[in-house]
């Protein structure tokens, strides 16, 4: 096993025992097809959550986003996206004009590799995500056929609340839901904000519990 | 019997596991294929569907459970202490996760994690009893509300801190007196802990199902409805009074005598009872059913429900033998 492996698995296994990682597919199996992963973004911590749900044999061809100049300032970190998470660096700052910073992501998708995007562009605090950046949009319409996975971690922000440094063992879930495609002459406002209610309905009901049957 | 007093406390304990694993593989098989018999109707085939299904879980619980002792008996103190710190560790996490603590809490939970629990385990594993059974009443208790006022969130902060202390205490604290059983050498009875522990698990489970099966026959008025629709004085006296028996039988293993076994088993199976309505009660205020409910907001995994009586059972047994054999303060 490789370095990075063994990182890569210990990762996972830390990720585990603090917040459980478990993974619901209600909506889609975990099946190593093309996709991306739209998720809502409300910590540091999302990015490790979501990679631990994953069955070992997705994440190798699942490939998140890094901006390029945070992840790239230190070696460790520049080890830890390309080797371990194999993650795509994406600029914040357009160096000209007519860079496209969808670039790296189209490349990837070309690859045949399945993404995970935070398309709030941010972490929210407050508990509806932010409106969605236009970028998931771009890509859908460039590549119809792969799957955009509405997703929703839940929990995530009484493990490691803003500005504080140490995770708390809490614990959390991942829900996949029914995969989305951009419907034909769909709007890119129509799109997104359609995205952003399938990635919300993923969420958990915690009304639910009270009104199962008594069980006891 | 004369034969079974010639063997030496580790044959012994052997012993104990071979009966134990032998009577799981002969229920196992014999359930197994009470499963396959043929149902002539459809109806029937149904019901001995759903419960072979009830019975399956309840078996690899207890196979696990099962293993779970062996595998804390063979690794001796510091696996024992290592395997019950990492159960109280998830326990305490289902717990926190339930009873929603607010964001202030952050720092008060960091301490009951990743400073309480394990320095509690470390006096456990080294067998420093003496300050193992007030490390946390007197320190812990004072250690996390100051931690919490340091954070300056004046909001429901007796509500905050209430929560987190009985986690803390059930979880941690109950639990921990667990491995301690194993580790506690009275003397005349050294190297066999294993039995007390078993003792335990064997009183808490004869009281368990006893009481669950008097619920289900007897269907008398529940004390406290709002709590639990089936919990009655009358099943908890039988399930104590059943409890009380087991351990009567079990004396053999134990360094008590039969009449002290039945005391200590009675106190035993009543706290068990107890605790298992009051672990209710806390459900019920939490808005959940089970504590790893499969709807699951959380995904918790339902540890705490099976772990939640001997968290209350645990502290009692251990701490009626030491004040019984008068083992001084400070005795390792």
């Amino acid at each position: 096993m490789t370095p990075a492996a063994f990182t890569g698995q210990l990762l996972a296994f830390i990720a585990r025992l603090i917040t459980g990682a478990q993974g619901h597919w209600k909506g889609c199996p975990p099946k190593a097809e093309q996709r991306i992963y739209i998720a809502n973004h409300q910590s540091h911590f999302d990015l490790v959550l979501i990679w631990a749900a994953f069955p070992h044999e997705l994440r190798a061809q699942t490939r998140a986003i890094a901006a390029r100049d945070y992840w790239t300032k230190s070696a460790l970190r520049r080890w830890l996206t390309t080797e371990v998470f194999n993650a795509i660096y994406v600029s914040r700052t357009r160096a000209n004009p007519d860079e496209d910073p969808l670039e790296p992501l189209a490349e990837a998708l070309a690859n045949g590799d399945s993404l995970v995007i935070f398309p709030e562009g941010t972490r929210s605090s407050k508990g509806n995500p932010m409106p969605f950046k236009s970028g998931i949009y771009h890509l859908a319409e460039q590549f119809p056929h792969v799957q955009l996975i509405p997703t929703w971690i839940d929990n995530v922000q009484r493990v490691m609340p803003k500005g504080e440094v140490v995770p708390v063992p809490i614990l959390c879930t991942v829900t996949f839901g029914a995969p989305i495609q951009l419907r034909e002459g769909e709007t890119k406002a129509d799109f997104l904000c359609r995205a952003r209610e399938a990635v919300m309905e993923q969420r958990p009901d915690p009304t639910l519990v009270g009104r199962l049957v008594e069980a006891d | 019997m004369h034969w079974l007093k010639s063997l030496n406390a580790s044959e012994q304990v052997a012993l104990l596991f071979v009966v134990l694993f032998g009577f799981l593989m002969l229920l196992t098989v014999g359930l197994f294929l009470n499963s396959l018999r043929e149902r002539v109707d459809e109806e029937a085939r149904r019901a001995s569907e759903l419960t072979w299904e009830r019975v399956r879980r309840d078996l690899r619980a207890a196979w696990i459970g099962g293993c779970m002792f062996w595998v804390a008996w063979i690794s001796g103190p510091l696996g024992a202490t290592l395997l019950f710190a990492l159960f109280s560790f998830l326990a305490l996490r289902e717990f926190i996760t339930l009873v929603h603590t607010q964001r202030s809490d952050h720092r008060t939970l960091i301490v009951a994690f990743f400073v309480l629990l394990p320095v509690q385990y470390m006096i456990c594993g080294t067998r420093f009893f003496d300050l193992f059974t007030v490390f946390l009443p007197v320190y812990g208790f004072l250690a996390l509300p100051i931690v919490s006022a340091l954070t300056g969130d004046p909001q429901r902060f007796l509500e905050r801190n209430a929560k987190i202390q009985w986690g803390v205490m059930v979880c941690v604290y109950g639990l921990s007196h667990a491995p301690a059983l194993l580790l506690l050498d009275i003397p005349g009875n050294t190297g066999r802990g294993a039995f007390l522990l078993f003792f335990l698990v064997m009183v808490v489970a004869a009281s368990q199902i006893a009481q669950e099966i008097a619920t289900r026959t007897l269907r008398r008025r529940p004390v406290a409805r709002q709590i639990s629709r089936s919990f009655s004085m009358r099943a908890w006296w039988i399930g104590t009074v059943t409890g009380a028996v087991a351990g009567l039988l079990l004396y053999w293993i134990t360094p008590f005598k039969a009449g002290q076994a039945l005391a200590m088993a009675f106190l035993t199976s009543g706290a068990a009872g107890f605790g298992g309505l009051v672990m209710k009660a806390l459900k019920k205020d939490a808005g959940v059913l089970y504590w790893g409910n499969r709807s699951s907001i959380t995904g918790a995994v339902g540890l705490l429900d099976r772990i939640a009586v001997l968290c209350f059972a645990a502290p009692v047994l251990f701490h009626s033998v030491r004040w019984y054999f008068q083992l001084p303060l400070g005795y390792r």
